[in-house]
């Protein structure tokens, strides 16, 4: 058993990490897309329907779910009422979790520890956002809090991630049409994988020009620098390895790692950041590999779907992961490291670019890619053989983030 | 008089300078008669400006580079504060980190209030500051929407180092009614020109001259600048020669690059007028309503030095030609653009949280870690730096004059603002204060990482639905 050190208060201690301790046996996403003909109970009911026929786990066989939704009011309501009506759960415990753009992945998180904890043997992690309901282009305006909403400027998103194109800039001495070419890649090559991908949204190519050509949103974010906004559900099944064979499973996909951090203030109110990387990023990073007892990234990761909220924001997160150079991201992304034939493909569903950002499902649908693509069964996107994979989130804005990051692979 | 002198001036009109031919061309149609007042450019208020936020910065300009802790007193004369029940000369002195024993007045319903808070200001002891600030707005297509600018002005009294001492004050008290604003009326109503001129200028005024003249025992011919009210050119000249004034006495209007301000009209003038002034030259200043307010000046010996540090702060904000009329109308609030769904965003401010961070959110203040001495924006009872977060109390630590600069930024046409792009960014202080903070009165093309700031007090946003606004310190650059 893997075991790795954290120096804390009570002195040195020993965690042995969740690797290989939980299965992932059945998962299920829906269509992504523009869904003006159904509810979010109906996004919930689509997912589950596919993982739970993958799995062959009823309902009623649940212990516990976790249930991620990030815009509540504007859709299904608080608590965790929503998904235990959704799907007519037998009055199991269901938590509602909410972390930002981490939801999905909290959710998996909730369940995944209480299942490796022993707590329960069957746990859902479900995950759905209704965005095209909130009549808004983007994300609706939320509010940071009483205090901080009376000095923080009235942010959007592409705005807050812009700024770390701007410091990249300048941190990193690279020209902006450099950037601004390299930004374009990383959304050429998603929207290229996203077109063969049914489920997704954006189901169409664009060539380069369209994209460094589009209207900006916000400098020097153009419309394609920008993922798109749409509903959509996914989840998950998850249960300990062997009970996994009692169901029948003999391809069996293990969570490696499942890593969280989140910022305590010191990116957006000390000195020693400079606004070029998400420090919570690399965090998260170095926990779950280490947790996954991944040596390097690049050699063993075979593929990764990160938070591609905007072109930058993958571009960054490529160095943040370890997947290329401090300041070398953009010239990695221009080579075609990330590409669908490249040393890591990255995004090969299509990502957030094609899929939207429904919040809460969407830290699960990139485990689903993954689960897939582990299980080859991702069809006309399946990549050979692949036997670990990531999946990285990140929430709020570069200067106050949480930031997940998992490894699932293979464990026969 | 009280023995209290002018220590220091300052006016600040805002950067925008609306071009009047913008004006006439978009209402030509409904007004040809316009065009004779289509010449050169009035100032307008950024969306974030208003007359209390520009009495913050006439009254940082006046202050800078001293100790405020002696003014005991502020005065702030305006006909648009920002509210009817909540005193703007309460939120400025808070903004300007004055003593909470200041007594804070706030004086309007005429345009002379300015004049008339310097009056009650002279009348008392100790240093005092005496701001007027007004932004009027104009119906589209009136004269007054050409002769009418934004503005602000601060006079700082005190007894020793006056750059001008107060020599006599005279006053006519007439209810001359020229024109008026209802309560709660959005514009002005003026009565015809010629009559206006006829019998109330050239009656009130001269007797108004004459008067303080014979009080101070002084000849027309002593006075070395006379400073009028905003009146065509051609009048005030016309009352300088009747008074036996050369026409180069007669201090410019300022009609032509800012337009007629309102309560601080004198004061902006006063401030041109010194700033051309020598010592011992006798300055003769005129506020004109419902009668008027005559104040002899004497520049003394301290003007010199005053007079580089004026220039100076003129070089603060260098006008902006704009030629935007539809934004100068949806930033006065006569044209309702549609800025999308996030414009419909609730800015209800919770005020229990706002009085127990006003100290930050009017004061700018920071804390500074008492173990490691981090400066650090919001103060906090832990250290914000990641190697340090000791828990204790933090010194304060003031962070409006401090000098700032970009870290991060961006301009973002997706979130709400009046003013799209919004620019906002990562902002650092010298002190080493990091502030995520809108950026103001920037163009465009001048934002860069390592922009150097200047932090000024603006509207954080505007609670239609209530009434309220809400006021935060941004980020503009620095000359």
């Amino acid at each position: 058993m893997r075991q790795y050190g954290l120096d804390t208060a009570l002195g040195e201690r020993f965690m042995t990490g969740i690797c290989d301790k939980v299965a992932i046996v059945g998962m299920g996403c829906s269509r992504f897309g523009e869904r003006w003909e159904c509810d979010a109970e109906d996004l919930m009911l689509e997912a589950f329907r596919e993982a739970s026929a993958d799995a062959g786990v009823e309902a009623g066989d649940l212990d516990a779910a976790w249930f991620g939704c990030y815009f509540d009011d504007a859709s299904v309501g608080k608590s965790a009422l929503p998904l235990a009506n959704a799907l007519r759960l037998k009055n199991i415990p269901v938590t509602r979790v909410e972390n930002m753009c981490a939801t999905g992945t909290e959710a998996l998180r909730g369940a995944v520890y209480a299942v490796a904890a022993g707590a329960c043997d069957i746990a859902l992690a479900l995950g759905v956002e209704k965005l095209k309901d909130t009549g808004y282009g983007g994300l609706p305006v939320g509010t940071p809090g009483a205090f901080t909403e009376q000095w923080r400027p009235n942010t959007s998103s592409p705005g807050s991630f812009a700024q770390l194109a701007s410091a990249y800039r300048a941190e990193h001495r690279v020209k902006g049409e450099d950037l601004k070419r390299a930004m374009a890649h990383v959304s050429w090559k998603s929207h290229k994988n996203g077109a063969i991908n049914p489920k997704a949204h954006l189901r169409r190519a664009v060539d380069l020009d369209t994209i460094i050509g589009a209207p900006m949103v916000a400098e020097p974010l153009g419309l394609f620098d920008c993922c798109g906004v749409s509903d959509g559900a996914a989840c998950a099944i998850v249960t300990r390895p062997e009970i996994a064979r009692e169901l029948g499973k003999t391809e069996i996909v293990t969570v490696k790692a499942l890593q969280l951090a989140v910022s305590n203030g010191s990116e957006a109110g000390h000195g020693g950041w400079n606004g070029s990387y998400i420090h919570c990023g690399r965090l998260a990073g170095q926990r779950a590999l280490e947790e996954a007892g991944v040596r390097s990234a690049p050699d063993e990761i075979d593929l990764m779907e990160v938070h591609d909220c905007f072109s930058i924001t993958e571009l960054v997160t490529m160095e943040d992961l370890g997947f290329a150079e401090e300041g070398q991201g953009w010239r990695a992304v221009l080579d075609g490291a990330f590409d669908r034939d490249g040393a890591t493909p990255c995004q090969i569903d299509g990502g957030l670019k094609c899929f939207g950002h429904p919040i809460g499902a969407s830290g699960l649908r990139m485990a689903y890619e993954v689960y897939l693509q582990l299980l080859g069964r991702a069809g006309d996107r399946q990549l050979p053989s692949p036997t670990l994979g990531l999946t990285h989130n990140l929430g709020g804005e570069p200067a106050r983030c949480v930031v997940s990051v998992a490894v699932f692979g293979r464990n026969d | 008089m009280s023995g209290l002198g002018i220590v220091d001036a300052a006016a600040y009109v805002p950067a925008m300078r609306l071009d009047r031919g913008a004006i006439f061309a978009a209402n030509s149609w409904a007004n040809p008669a316009l065009r004779g007042l289509a010449r050169g450019s009035r100032s307008i208020c950024n969306w974030d400006e208003d007359s209390l936020t520009m009495g913050v910065e006439a009254a940082r300009r006046c202050l800078a580079g001293r100790s405020p802790d002696g003014v005991r007193r502020l005065y702030f004369a305006s006909t648009t504060p920002p509210f009817a029940d909540r005193q703007s000369a309460t939120v400025i002195g808070e903004a300007l980190n004055l003593s909470g024993q200041l007594a804070a007045v706030d004086l309007g319903n005429s345009r002379n209030a300015g004049m008339q808070a310097l009056c009650e200001a002279l009348r008392g002891d100790g240093q005092a500051l005496v701001i007027a600030a007004d932004a009027r707005r104009a119906k589209p297509a009136s004269v007054q929407e050409l002769q009418y600018g934004h503005g602000s002005a601060a006079l700082l009294l005190g007894r020793e180092g006056a750059i001008a001492d107060v020599v006599a004050e005279y006053r006519l008290t007439r209810d001359f009614v020229d024109q008026f604003r209802g309560s709660g009326e959005d514009f002005d109503y003026r009565w015809e020109e010629r009559w206006i001129r006829d019998r109330g200028l050239r009656e009130i005024i001269p007797g108004l001259v004459q008067g303080i003249l014979k009080k101070a025992g002084t000849a027309p011919g002593d006075l070395a600048r006379l400073v009028l009210p905003a009146a065509p050119p051609r009048m005030t000249a016309a009352m300088a020669k009747a008074l036996g004034l050369p026409p180069e006495a007669v201090q410019d209007g300022r009609l032509g690059d800012v337009g007629d301000t309102g309560a601080p009209h004198p004061f902006l003038l006063m401030v041109d007028a010194l700033a051309e002034s020598r010592p011992g030259d006798l300055v003769l200043v005129i506020g004109f309503a419902q009668g008027g307010i005559a104040l002899l000046l004497k520049a003394t010996g301290n003007l010199p030095r005053w007079q580089k540090r004026n220039a100076r702060r003129l070089a603060l904000s260098p006008p902006r030609p704009e030629s935007a009329y539809t934004k100068y109308l949806s930033f006065s609030g006569l044209l309702p653009m549609d800025f999308g769904m996030r414009a419909e965003a609730d800015a209800k401010t919770q005020l229990s949280v706002f009085d127990r961070h006003r100290a930050e959110l009017t004061g700018f203040a920071g804390g500074r870690c008492p173990v490691c001495n981090t400066v650090q924006f919001p103060r906090s009872s832990r250290c914000v730096n990641p190697d340090c977060n000791a828990e204790g109390e933090q010194e304060v630590v003031l962070l409006a004059d401090e000098p700032g600069a970009v870290t991060s930024f961006t301009q973002d046409w997706l979130a709400y603002t009046p003013h799209p792009p919004l620019q906002y960014g990562l902002a650092s202080t010298e002190s080493g204060a990091r502030v995520l903070m809108e950026f103001t009165e920037c163009p465009l093309k001048q934002m860069q990482v390592g922009l150097r700031l200047r932090f000024v007090f603006r509207i954080h946003a505007i609670d239609s639905q209530r009434g309220y606004r809400r006021y935060f310190w941004k980020g503009a650059p620095a000359p």
